[in-house]
């Protein structure tokens, strides 16, 4: 009870604190929004995707960035910030100082999580504002499919958190944590089908993205936003939601465990 | 879960060590100190304070040797003992993009029964400061910021380590007075610091910690025993200075007359201000170093 009162009064705190820090922090939040612009405006002269040989139908490449930028989006609230933003905090002091306060530990992660959550709903919803208004992308019809979107999101988010949060252990300086992590989602956006259409890539490599959540976050969220006529598209022939969740489900188990046995205020030192 | 023994004293240290791969950091340190007392450990840069207090803070791992901190282990002990805990750290890490009222006013939310916020602001001195960013404060004003986050939770137990070091001389004043109103509350205080006047000032008790060892221990006045207080003969003697400790410094001085034929160059007889001692016990500590060793006559 303690535990998720404390809890509730982190997101506030570490919400007043993400939304003050200004310029580091509004990159990683307008990048997807940056990005589905840069695409939309390259390919407005291209044909269509996915049109029939006499160019009619198809939907343009504004919509089909989409469902990969809100993926991309909820790795990087989750991965890139977190994994980011708590080794910033072990380096300098931050950490440190809570651990000699009665904070529990889970408390502390309900804080990160909880204002991750709050600034990437705010995120997808300027995102899908956008490609609304300024690409003209039609947005899905149905509660069906707005559910799963909503599904999709919440636990890819949480996933995202969990493994940042794991991964945070992992730079040995604060200073170090973008090189350690920016490449690793870069790498992940690359190949999981964020910028590139997943259904050109080469079989191992499909295979080899599909180890990662990333690939199942844009697949769940492209079975939100794309037309039917895509679903043969992917790899499998079909979306597929049911792998997406135990996928999803098993990097959130094993994130879970891997924060649990490596979390630590401090550094140990021998 | 957390092996509890009431009768203990507050923080009870035996034979503590610790080693930082080869080398010894804290040697064999014991002391003890009671409910209400101030403790002050004292010594120079690199002595073992910080590694001591860390232990005794949870923060670090002991090799060997006792410790209990408020009837537990530190190395084992959980939310509702560090809820006991007032911790100020050597350095500060400060989230700087909250104000002075935020960041108290949050941290006395993990507390059973936390200060009021406007009186520790008050009282480390920061009134007007209250709605400043940490982040625009100067280096003496955050450190009075951390001192408040260590006081604000009510401690029973309060770990101090180098708290002044930063402040002007009034901020330290200041400062002694917000302690002393601490000790009158009852809290148990462990300090440390190089500064000796700061010690002398603050502490019922003091350690005098050098090379990780304690080399001394006792009542501020004790410090260095009977023998720290015999008085000092010095003089000069073709130009070389001698020196001298004598429990008779008249005869001494006598002597030297007689030998001399005349009136002894430079003759002083003086007797060990508590800064000599602190340092007498300082250079003698740290006989490895023969750059610090100082050459008696
Ligand atoms: N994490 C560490 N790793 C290795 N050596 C350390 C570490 N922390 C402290 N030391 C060494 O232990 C000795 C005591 O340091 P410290 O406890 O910080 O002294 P003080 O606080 O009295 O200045 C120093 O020689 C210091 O270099
Ligand atoms: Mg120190």
């Amino acid at each position: 009870m303690r535990t998720l009162r404390l809890g509730w009064f982190r997101i506030g705190y570490e919400l007043r604190l993400y939304f003050r820090q200004g310029d580091s922090v509004f990159f990683t939040f307008l990048f997807p929004i940056l990005m589905l612009s840069v695409f939309a405006v390259a390919f407005s002269t291209s044909p269509n995707i996915g049109a029939p040989p006499d160019g009619s139908g198809g939907i343009t490449w504004a919509a089909f960035y989409v469902p990969g930028m809100v993926a991309a989006g909820m790795l990087l609230s989750g991965v890139q910030n977190l994994g980011v933003d708590i080794a910033g905090e072990k380096g300098d002091g931050t950490l440190k100082r809570l651990g000699g306060i009665p904070l529990p530990v889970f408390s502390y992660f309900c804080g990160k999580i909880g204002m991750v959550l709050a600034s990437s709903v705010l995120q997808v919803t300027l995102l899908l504002l956008v490609a609304r208004f300024a690409f003209n992308v039609p947005m899905p019809q149905g509660a069906d499919k707005w559910f799963t979107f909503a599904w999709v999101f919440l636990f890819g988010v949480i996933t995202s958190c969990v493994l940042g949060i794991a991964l945070s252990a992992l730079p040995r300086t604060g200073k170090s944590a973008t090189a350690v992590v920016i490449p690793i989602v870069l790498l992940l956006q690359f190949i999981s089908g964020v910028y590139l259409n997943f259904a050109q890539l080469p079989g191992w490599l499909q295979n080899f993205a599909s180890i990662f959540p990333l690939k199942w976050m844009a697949q769940g969220m492209r079975a939100v936003f794309l037309p039917r006529s895509f679903e043969a598209m992917e790899p499998g022939g079909a979306w597929n939601l049911g792998l997406v969740a135990l996928v999803m489900g098993v990097w959130l188990v094993a994130g879970l465990l891997l924060c649990r046995f490596t979390f630590r205020w401090i550094r140990r030192d021998g | 879960m957390t092996p509890m023994n009431p009768g203990a004293p507050p923080v009870l240290v035996r034979k503590l060590s610790k080693s930082y791969g080869g080398a010894n950091a804290v040697d064999g340190v014991s002391f003890e100190i009671q409910e209400g007392e101030t403790f002050a450990l004292l010594g120079p840069n690199g002595a073992g304070k910080s590694t001591t207090i860390e232990i005794l803070e949870g923060y670090r791992d002991r090799s060997s040797g006792e410790v209990s901190v408020l009837g537990a282990d530190p190395a084992h002990a959980g939310l509702d003992w560090k809820a006991r805990l007032g911790i100020v750290l050597q350095s500060s890490g400060e989230s700087g993009n909250v104000t002075v009222l935020e960041q108290l006013t949050h941290f006395a939310r993990y507390y059973p029964k936390p200060r009021s916020v406007g009186e520790v602001i008050e009282a480390v001195g920061l009134a007007g400061k209250a709605k400043t960013r940490i982040s625009k404060l100067s280096g003496g004003q955050r450190r009075r910021v951390d001192v408040a986050l260590g006081i604000i939770g009510r401690p029973e137990l309060l770990f101090l380590d180098e708290p002044t070091t930063g402040f002007d001389p009034e901020a330290r004043r200041q400062f002694w007075a917000l302690i002393g109103q601490l000790k009158a509350e009852g809290t148990t205080i462990l300090l440390t610091t190089h500064y000796l006047d700061e010690a002398a000032t603050l502490a019922d008790r003091a350690g005098v910690i050098v090379g990780g060892k304690l080399v001394d221990i006792g009542g501020i006045d004790e410090i260095g025993g009977a023998q720290a207080k015999v008085p000092i003969v010095r003089w000069r003697q073709a130009g070389v200075g001698h020196s001298q400790r004598t429990a008779e410094p008249s005869a001494l001085a006598a002597r030297l007359y007689a030998e001399a034929g005349g009136e002894v160059e430079a003759l002083d007889i003086s007797r060990p201000s508590l800064e000599d001692i602190y340092l007498n016990l300082v250079g003698a500590g740290a006989v490895a170093d023969p750059a610090d060793q100082e050459v008696e006559a």
